[in-house]
């Protein structure tokens, strides 16, 4: 398929305004011609994944932007880096790797990037209205980006998600076409006793399941009691985001292109999933890779990044412990200040907790190394990618349970009721 | 039988021991890209060495970073030799885009359905500029 250009989009690919968004422009065409598009729309905004070091590869792709000229043309929020630039926490990187890390994040800024490094841009501001389209990087981004705001975006990687902001410009299909927008199945949790729902582990366990049954299609989840928050929200995209290719979920009667099961298949046939408790017992055993471990030796939180409730709520629990194994919890700048504010800061980090900002523990090396390490986490996401990403084996827990696990430092795990 | 794949990215010649997946995988957390080895433990090819391997891939999963890794894949020299998926997936190919823009030697990638990589297992392939794959005979 050819990929047909405006007038303005031809130029723009020939150079005349600099070699940067030329580049820029090829690349967002040859996306286009990879993912079927006819053509390319207009975008509102970006959300930029590009920014954490996987190695030099990335700093000198965002360099020859900056070198030949390219500037963002919409307004474009940074997904988190491999530094924390605000100095709550270490990184291991160091020399050459520190410097190219440093580097890259540097040339996002100057291709004019907002600094919020954070995987949690929609709750630092950044909520693009319902039927508008952008350009989104970072899984769990996309997933509430599209489910919960009911904007439109494609899954962006890196590279294609700085082209689309310089550009101002995206490929015209997938989840931007309203057409594709509906559910072909049915995710039916009404089976599933209500006691399950207060779990605060559910939407993570039920994101983690959803996400392996759903592939890269498009459920309605149906039949829940009550209201998840917002951040119940947020953990059920990031778990089915890595579990698997979600881009977009309807919760019937919550999200917003659902008022009803049968409005979100808009006419599609739909398989009905009927979700059973054993179902919902082998996704939370697969979050866990530690088999029955006697101690813990470290607790992350905050994958997609906690929200100021989240922390407020981590803060309560802990109740002025003392934990006796590291605590990291990966927060926003955006949280940050509120935090030092309210003196929530000092009060964790004298309980031992370290707080993680513009980076998270699984994009760069923070972790003590550890042979045979066993991390505890209550994230779906941190569950799917520290064991590959950090060397630990992961146990995955509540919130609860893995503040009372750092405490004694020995797994603490409150049974589910999940029948 | 030679099955007849079709070029996504680049149109050249490859040839590699085959590496063939049989479950999706995401490059992010699931390929590093300093060993080119599969790094994700839950995966049924744990350990597994993609460089320079022809490399097919029945589907692909999670996070949006995956052209990052295969353009710091192909910066260090632990590409795969060749990529045949069953579906053509932008983020993941993105990588091969950007690393041609740097002005760097990519592999092509090709497009074949997943029902016909498991023949490829175990064998030395060839790839020809008219997207034939073929099994080296020993």
């Amino acid at each position: 398929m050819t990929v047909e250009l405006t007038a303005q989009e031809r130029e723009i690919a020939a150079g005349e305004a600099d070699e940067g968004s030329a580049m820029a422009m090829r690349i967002v065409t040859e996306a286009a011609r990879l993912l079927g598009a006819a053509r390319l729309i207009p975008i509102q905004s970006a959300h930029i994944d590009g920014a954490v070091y996987h190695g030099d590869s990335g700093t000198y792709f965002a360099e020859k932007l900056v070198a030949d000229g390219a500037k963002v043309s919409v307004p474009s929020t940074l997904n988190v880096g491999a530094l924390d630039l605000m100095g709550c926490s270490k990184q291991q990187l160091s020399g050459h790797e520190r410097e190219m890390a440093g580097r890259m994040m540097r040339a996002y800024r100057q291709l004019g990037c907002q600094p919020s490094w954070t995987c949690a841009p929609y709750q630092a501001g950044h909520r693009p209205a319902k039927g508008s389209d952008v350009a989104w990087g970072e899984s769990n981004a996309v997933a509430f980006c599209n489910s919960v705001l009911g904007a439109r975006t494609n899954r962006y990687g890196d590279l294609l998600d700085i082209a689309c902001a310089i550009t101002g410009r995206a490929p015209y299909c997938g989840l931007h076409r309203p057409e594709n927008r509906a559910a072909t199945f049915v995710f039916d949790v009404s089976g599933l006793p209500s006691q399950f729902f207060e779990n605060e582990t559910a939407w993570p366990i039920l994101g983690n399941l959803y996400g392996r049954q759903a592939e890269n299609s498009i459920g309605v989840i149906d039949g829940i009691p009550g209201k998840p928050s917002e951040d119940d929200l947020k953990a059920f995209g990031a778990a089915a985001a890595s579990s698997g290719a979600v881009g977009l979920f309807h919760i019937s009667g919550v999200t917003p292109e659902a008022p009803s099961t049968e409005a979100a298949c808009a006419g599609n046939r739909a398989e009905v999933i009927r979700v059973t408790s054993q179902m919902v017992l082998e996704a939370q055993q697969r979050l866990s890779t530690a088999e029955k471990p006697d101690r813990i030796d470290a607790v992350a939180v905050g994958s997609p990044h906690l929200s100021l409730r989240e922390i407020e709520r981590l803060e309560a629990m802990i109740a002025g412990r003392r934990l006796v194994v590291p605590f990291y919890a990966c927060t926003g700048r955006h949280v940050l200040q509120g935090l030092e504010n309210a003196g929530s800061r000092r009060r964790l980090e004298e309980s031992g907790v370290t707080l993680v900002v513009d980076t998270c523990i699984v994009v760069t090396p923070m972790l003590p190394e550890l042979s045979g390490g066993v991390l505890m986490t209550n994230s779906g996401k941190f569950a799917h990618y520290a064991p590959g990403n950090t060397g630990y084996d992961v146990l995955y827990g509540g919130m609860r349970d893995c503040v009372e696990s750092a405490v004694t430092g020995r797994p603490e795990l409150t049974e589910m009721k999940s029948s | 039988m030679t099955p007849n794949a079709e070029f996504i990215i680049g149109e050249s010649k490859a040839e590699g021991r085959s590496l063939v997946l049989t479950e999706p995988i995401s490059f992010w957390g699931g390929v590093d890209p300093k060993t080119g080895k599969i790094i994700n433990v839950r995966h049924p090819q744990f350990g597994a060495k993609i460089a320079q391997k022809v490399l097919f891939i029945p589907a692909t999963v999670g996070s949006s970073s995956a052209s990052t890794i295969l353009l710091e894949l192909v910066h260090c020299g632990k590409a795969p030799a060749a990529i045949v998926l069953s579906e053509p997936d932008a983020i993941l190919l993105l990588g091969l885009v950007a690393a041609r823009e740097m002005g760097w030697t990519t592999p092509p990638a090709l497009k074949l359905p997943a029902s016909q990589h498991g023949q490829f297992s175990n064998a030395d392939v060839r790839i020809e500029t008219d997207g034939s794959l073929h099994v080296a005979q020993v």
